[in-house]
């Protein structure tokens, strides 16, 4: 019964395994959900969802497949003995609220109509405002919002309760439908190590030590090196704004990946090309400018340099003085590309836009003429690529 | 073997779902993933199933220097060394330097215990990958002495994260999986209860007003979380602030007493502040 389910768990996009699937079947095995639909829940969502992100669209397609239980459930709902239901009315009310069925004619009147409705109905229904049934705001049936409603077929079933628990959605805020990708990322940017051993020596070197001690006539001699640290350095200028608002996405996944992989990373903002200053802070981005010459300056030239942006633009904006959509610059921005190449011998491109539309853009053509090919796709393969050309 | 089941303690507060994640991992005697926001009790969770099921605990806390062949065992050279150097005959024998990391103890405890493997997600990216085999079978090969450690009883092993890195598919399907939701008011006031058994009721239900209101400010860095509201009741408690101040303090709209409990965050203090000034002037204009 649970591989109908397990497919549409797949269809909808949660990628879970057959290990998972026999793993939920064996606690099964073992009664870890012999009470309760409610239990079956949380004991599946354990067993199958490894992601809280995925919470919601499980807690959806849960719902849908097994949404005959819970019809067949609304069903026993018809006979409700009328006994019951007044004392659970009267045990449910409060004080204030009795004080308000007094003002429809009292219980007994509230009665006699909810048993007309149950006449004149006869399937089951939800929502509305006349009908009995569930969440609606008729003042008969269950999960409603009439102050003064009568709850029926709400009993203290655990499957009841249990129903409501996926349908609260609590995890909606988690599910942005964003499939994080970072770790795809970071993968490939590992390529990019260069393992160096710097600063104090905390390590034992086994094979030196050895070396040395037989060199010493079997005097221990104990040789330290210090731990080994990813040596790379890495100067990252993001394009932001404009049409890379497309691309923030996947920016943010490269950038975040970055900042992580790679202990010396410095990054910048640009607005569509280079240009005489860049800034670090968006806020303030008027304010606070750095101007691109400091940047050469400071950072030896053992940085690697890796732009991202379309470079999807005006060919003016490369290639004239004064180009510049924001602000007069003196020189044109190939000008201070061509500077930072120079310093920076290994550099890269990395263009969020797909290869294939490369060709039709003008600027984009110019940009990689001046990166002298260096441009590639911002994909997996192409930062894969990218970090070959880079190493 | 997992004849006990748990169900939260004397200390903390389990809800329906933790508990039966839990039991399940604790029946089939699988690795059980916990993740949630900072302070919501992931580490707790170890500590009071190893408290609750009379078992004993085994923590491996993880930092990003941590590699995996430290938690199964790391082989003193160095001591050899100096050793052979001095003719001592324990030289001879490799095993007298081979030091058991957490794990081969978990794996060699005479009676099934909880091993919690914190922070996972701190290590380096490859780091869950070198524990698949460990995890999934119970066994590791030492290759000093060419021994196979096997488990004699497979250990409950919570391990949690922060999700500070992604961890791997591979990974994620060996394991049992609970988010800890952050708990709603009902849950918050049963947490404060076993903490606190006996706070006034208005100081604790004017406290979590303002708790839950801090938590709704749009933009914070860190949202104070369970920790930080048992630390903040802590201080109320010893300053002796009555509920009446609280709630005086509230309807001035004035920053909580004490808010270094719940924010520990330069930038979100000044947010709220910022906010509190906002809304102070707004309602004076409005009235």
């Amino acid at each position: 019964m649970l591989i109908p389910f397990f497919f549409l768990l797949r269809d909808g996009g949660i990628k879970t395994s057959i290990t998972e699937l026999l793993m939920l079947l064996e606690a099964m095995k073992s009664g870890l959900a012999e009470e309760s639909v409610e239990e079956f829940y949380y004991l599946s969502r354990v067993c199958l969802v490894k992601d809280e992100a995925h919470f919601d669209r499980f807690d959806r397609i849960f719902a849908v497949y097994f949404k005959g239980v819970e019809d067949s459930l609304a069903d026993l709902m018809q006979d409700v003995p009328e006994e019951w239901l007044r004392l659970q009315a009267e045990l449910m009310l409060s004080e204030e609220e009795r004080a308000q069925i007094e003002a429809l004619g009292g219980f007994e009147a509230l009665m006699k109509a909810l048993q007309e409705r149950f006449d004149e109905q006869d399937e089951r229904h939800e929502g509305g405002s006349r009908w009995i049934g569930t969440a609606g705001t008729s003042p008969f049936g269950a999960y409603g919002y009439n102050p003064e409603g009568v709850r029926i077929g709400q009993p203290e079933s655990r499957n009841r309760r249990a129903v409501k628990i996926w349908e609260r959605r609590e995890f909606r805020n988690l599910d942005d439908s964003i499939e994080l990708g970072t770790r795809n990322i970071k993968v490939a940017l590992r390529r990019l190590r260069k393992f160096a051993r710097e600063g104090a020596a905390d390590q034992l070197d086994l094979a030196d030590t050895i070396d040395k001690t037989a060199r010493n006539a079997g005097l221990l001699d104990i040789r330290m090196v210090p731990e080994r640290h990813n040596a790379i350095k890495v100067l990252l200028f993001l394009d932001i704004g404009g049409s890379m608002d497309d691309h923030v996405r996947v920016c943010e996944e490269l950038f975040s990946a970055a900042r992580s992989e790679f202990k010396h990373l410095e990054y910048f903002y640009f607005h569509n090309f280079v240009y005489e200053s860049v800034w670090k802070d968006n806020r303030r981005r008027h304010a606070e400018r750095i101007p691109t010459l400091d940047i050469t300056h400071r950072y030896g030239s053992d940085y690697k340099l890796i732009f991202v942006g379309d470079a999807t633009m005006s060919p003016y904006e490369i290639v004239y003085a004064g180009g510049s959509i924001e602000h007069w610059n003196d020189e044109p921005g190939a000008v201070w590309i061509k500077r930072l190449l120079k310093t920076y011998a290994k550099a890269i491109w990395l263009n969020p836009e797909p290869r294939q539309r490369w060709d039709y853009t003008p600027s984009v053509k110019i940009a990689r003429d001046i990166m002298s090919d260096r441009m590639y796709p911002l994909t997996i393969a192409g930062l894969d690529d990218g970090i070959k050309a880079l190493r | 073997m997992a004849d006990k089941k748990f169900s939260g303690t004397s200390t903390y507060v389990s809800t329906d779902d933790l508990t039966l994640a839990v039991n399940a991992a604790v029946t089939l005697q699988r690795p059980i993933l916990i993740k949630g926001e900072p302070g919501t009790g992931k580490t707790q969770l170890a500590i009071e199933i190893a408290k609750s099921l009379g078992k004993p605990l085994y923590e491996w806390h993880i930092k990003s220097t941590t590699k995996a062949q430290q938690g199964l065992y790391e082989y003193d050279a160095v001591a050899r060394l100096r050793d052979s150097q001095l003719g001592d005959a324990r030289v001879n024998d490799i095993s007298n330097y081979i030091v058991p990391g957490n794990i081969w103890e978990a794996f060699d405890s005479v009676e099934q215990p909880v091993l919690l493997i914190d922070e996972i997600d701190k290590a380096d990216i490859e780091f869950p990958n070198d524990l698949l085999l460990e995890l999934d079978r119970m066994e590791f090969f030492v290759y000093e002495t060419k021994q196979l450690i096997k488990a004699v009883h497979r250990p409950i092993i919570i391990i949690t994260s922060n999700n500070e890195k992604e961890l791997p598919d591979a990974f994620l399907r060996r394991c049992f999986f609970h988010y800890i939701q952050f708990p709603d008011r009902n849950t918050m006031q049963k947490i404060v209860d076993v903490h606190f058994p006996g706070l006034k009721k208005t100081l604790l239900a004017e406290a979590l007003n303002a708790f839950y209101k801090i938590r709704e400010v749009p933009g914070l860095k860190k949202k104070p979380s369970t920790s930080e509201l048992l630390d903040w009741i802590k201080l109320l408690l010893a300053e002796d602030i009555s509920p009446e101040f609280l709630r005086a303090e509230a309807s001035r709209k004035a920053i909580p007493p004490l808010y270094g409990a719940l924010l520990k965050n330069e930038q979100d203090v000044h947010l709220f502040e910022q906010l509190v000034f906002l809304d102070r002037r707004n309602s004076r204009t409005s009235s």
